[in-house]
């Protein structure tokens, strides 16, 4: 009897979701387990929080000028941390203010923004375009596989930041280019690990199965192939959010990225490069702020590859 | 294992070419009429078409690539738009400055990293391992120029009447100068033009201090080079840190470790002899990954201590469309790049015979 009746065919699925959501709520609990990326989920979870509501926790206009603004005194650009509890009784500025005389602390926080912005955005789109390319590379193999995977090496023959500063000088400095850039030196990575997912997958016999009861290729490669290969993707993204938000902050410090008045940190930092003797802490906090973000992604990434890997959990 | 070599070669050429076409499309993708760029806004026609001719761009593509690849290969990068003078020479000068800075942060890198890795995993779990690894994490999330501006910070302002004071930019203190070890052994006598190869090698200070025996410059040269350096090196540190540690745990679990131990080996004999050398491989690797760290970090770090080194000088150009020096200096920066992963390559196959034979 081949035919399933209705009701073993509606248990059989009803099995199969249980025991799919377990192995979601299990790879959770993995991860849950590691402190380091239990702290790098709470950095990424309240600087989400952060980004999010920075109108709420910022205590000024980030672009506004506070010179000629009434209970202002003193000398104000390049002002240092004012708080009532060193006895200073002008107007609160955490992180003082910076050279032309704007809130530091409310710029740090709308910078939250800018950073995860094109940290999420940039690894974002060079997963997408490193997937697809990489699992056609696999996929089809072939000419078309040495084809992609000799540009990929040639991508990677340059240093990340000397690309993305080089794809900045063709497309113009701004923030959305400087997202491109990034974006771009991140591909070969995933187009790599895709392909190698997707050849490793390949012959296994559930894809034959698939072939033999004539299926598409588009359909195997998303019902199958990809799912199977996601998590080496999922940590490799993770993790290259951090360097990606180290990349746009330099681009920015370099003058190529976010571009003045927009509050981002790499920019900031550009601004009151010069002024390091006379106001470091202008140079303080936007470093502590980017330091701060990347060590939560990397914490969160190490600590997710490390539950995820299976090798790793036998042992 | 000359078959290998000669292999790895060969693999390495295709590379190469793409890099060329890249570099090349990257000029002619660059928005604007490369005339207008050059000689400024107002070019008329007939000056635009001399020009054009002049420099044969009015030839079509796939021959201006001919042209440009047989000049590269002849070592012509073209002139520099900014300073009127060839890349190649602006190249030799600068150049060693920032070999100079990428190899004092290598052996920084090196030198710290792997012992620190070493203790770490042969203390796993304790005090000095769980420390080494929250440093190290914090290292690999720091910007580079950024710690830069706080090192030159904590030691040019904090520290300044102290004995650790250390100069917070520059290659020498103004006012001291180098003699090239050309003019000192008399190679080349003075209002002569030297050799490319003798102004480079007179350009890397540090060695031409040692070839001149001039102490008190090489102090100088020293001191000024540290700041840079643990700049540039502390990335590289604390991923290598990372690495050894976790490739010499892997290896300490392994069963000749257990009977090497079992043999009665002192454990500090098992650490380095037995499980070290089979733990260096994805050392190796890790290290020529991290040339590519190190230029980013030079591009960053000597905007920030003013060397004029090539990454400086890059980006410098970047920003006044001295479109040639860019084109000659990032061709030169991704060949390096290419030549060191072959020699990293080559180098593994030399420590696991496994490879070279597969």
């Amino acid at each position: 009897m081949l035919a399933l009746s209705p009701l073993q065919s509606e248990d059989q699925i009803q099995l199969q979701d249980n025991r799919s959501s377990n192995l979601w709520v299990q790879a959770t609990k993995n991860i849950l387990r590691y402190p380091s990326a239990v702290i790098g989920l709470i950095i990424i979870t309240v600087l989400l929080l952060i980004a999010v509501a920075a109108p709420l926790i910022a205590t000024h206009d980030p672009i506004l000028s506070m010179i000629g603004v009434p209970g202002e005194t003193g000398r104000l650009p390049g002002k240092v941390p004012c708080l009532p509890l060193f006895g200073c009784e002008d107007a609160i500025h955490l992180m003082g203010l910076d050279l032309n005389g704007r809130d530091l602390f409310s710029r740090v926080i709308y910078g939250t923004r800018s950073s995860l912005f094109v940290g999420f955005v940039s690894i974002s789109l060079a997963i997408a375009a490193g997937t697809i390319l990489g699992v056609t590379a696999g996929y089809v193999g072939g000419k078309v596989d040495n084809i992609i995977m000799r540009i990929m090496d040639v991508v990677l023959a340059f240093p990340a930041l000397l690309l993305a500063i080089s794809i900045v000088t063709i497309l113009g400095p701004g923030l959305l280019n400087a997202l491109i850039g990034i974006s771009i030196t991140f591909i070969p990575q995933y187009a790599r690990l895709s392909r190698a997912s997707v050849l490793s997958i390949k012959e296994r016999e559930f894809i034959v199965a698939q072939h033999a009861l004539g299926a598409r290729p588009m359909r195997i490669v998303f019902n199958h192939v990809l799912p199977n290969s996601i998590t080496p993707i999922i940590v490799q993204g993770t993790l290259g959010i951090g360097t990606a938000i180290l990349d746009a902050a330099a681009l920015s410090f370099l003058g190529l990225g976010a571009q003045p008045p927009m509050p981002e940190w790499g920019q900031i930092l550009s601004e009151s490069r010069n002024y390091l003797f006379t106001s470091p802490h202008l140079v303080f906090f936007p470093g502590i702020a980017i330091m701060i973000t990347v060590l939560g992604f990397n914490l969160f990434g190490d600590g997710m590859r490390d539950a995820l890997d299976p090798r790793l959990n036998r042992n | 294992m000359a078959r290998f070599i000669f292999r790895r070669m060969l693999s390495s050429i295709p590379v190469l070419i793409g890099i060329l076409i890249v570099t090349f499309a990257l000029i002619h993708a660059l928005p604007g009429d490369p005339c207008i760029a050059v000689l400024g806004e107002r070019a008329t026609e007939e000056i635009c078409e001399a020009y054009m001719k002049h420099n044969g761009l009015d030839k079509p593509l796939p021959v201006q690539f001919g042209i440009y690849m047989t000049n590269i290969l002849q070592g012509d990068l073209g002139d520099s738009l900014r300073f009127r003078r060839p890349v190649v020479e602006i190249l030799i000068e600068r150049l060693p400055v920032t070999i100079e800075l990428g190899l004092a942060a290598l052996m920084f890198a090196i030198f710290v990293g792997i012992p620190l890795g070493i203790i770490s995993a042969y203390r796993h779990k304790s005090k000095f391992d769980l420390g080494t690894m929250i440093i190290a994490n914090i290292g690999v999330s720091m910007p580079v120029f950024w710690l830069g501006l706080m090192l030159s910070y904590l030691f040019g302002v904090l520290l300044m009447d102290t004995p650790l004071t250390l100069p917070p930019s520059g290659r020498l203190t103004p006012g001291t100068y180098p003699e090239p070890f050309y003019l000192v052994w008399g190679w080349v006598i003075e209002g002569e033009k030297p050799a490319g190869i003798l102004v480079f090698i007179s350009r890397l200070n540090i060695l031409n201090c040692i070839l001149t025996f001039n102490g008190g410059v090489l102090v100088d040269a020293i001191r000024h080079l540290i700041l840079p350096a643990i700049t540039v090196g502390t990335i590289p540190l604390a991923i290598i840190a990372r690495m050894t540690r976790s490739s010499l745990l892997e290896v300490l679990g392994e069963d000749y470790v257990r009977t090497a131990r079992a043999k009665g080996v002192r454990e500090f004999v098992v650490v380095i002899k037995h499980a070290g050398k089979n733990s260096l491989l994805p050392v190796v690797t890790v290290i020529g990954l991290n040339f590519g760290l190190i230029i980013s970090g030079a591009v960053l770090t000597e905007t920030i201590f003013g060397l004029t080194g090539v990454g400086r000088t890059l980006v410098e150009s970047i920003t006044s469309r001295d479109y040639t020096l860019v084109q000659g200096f990032t061709v030169i920066i991704a060949m390096g790049f290419v030549l060191i992963n072959m020699i990293v390559d080559i180098l593994y196959g030399i420590l696991d015979p496994r490879i070279r034979l597969s």
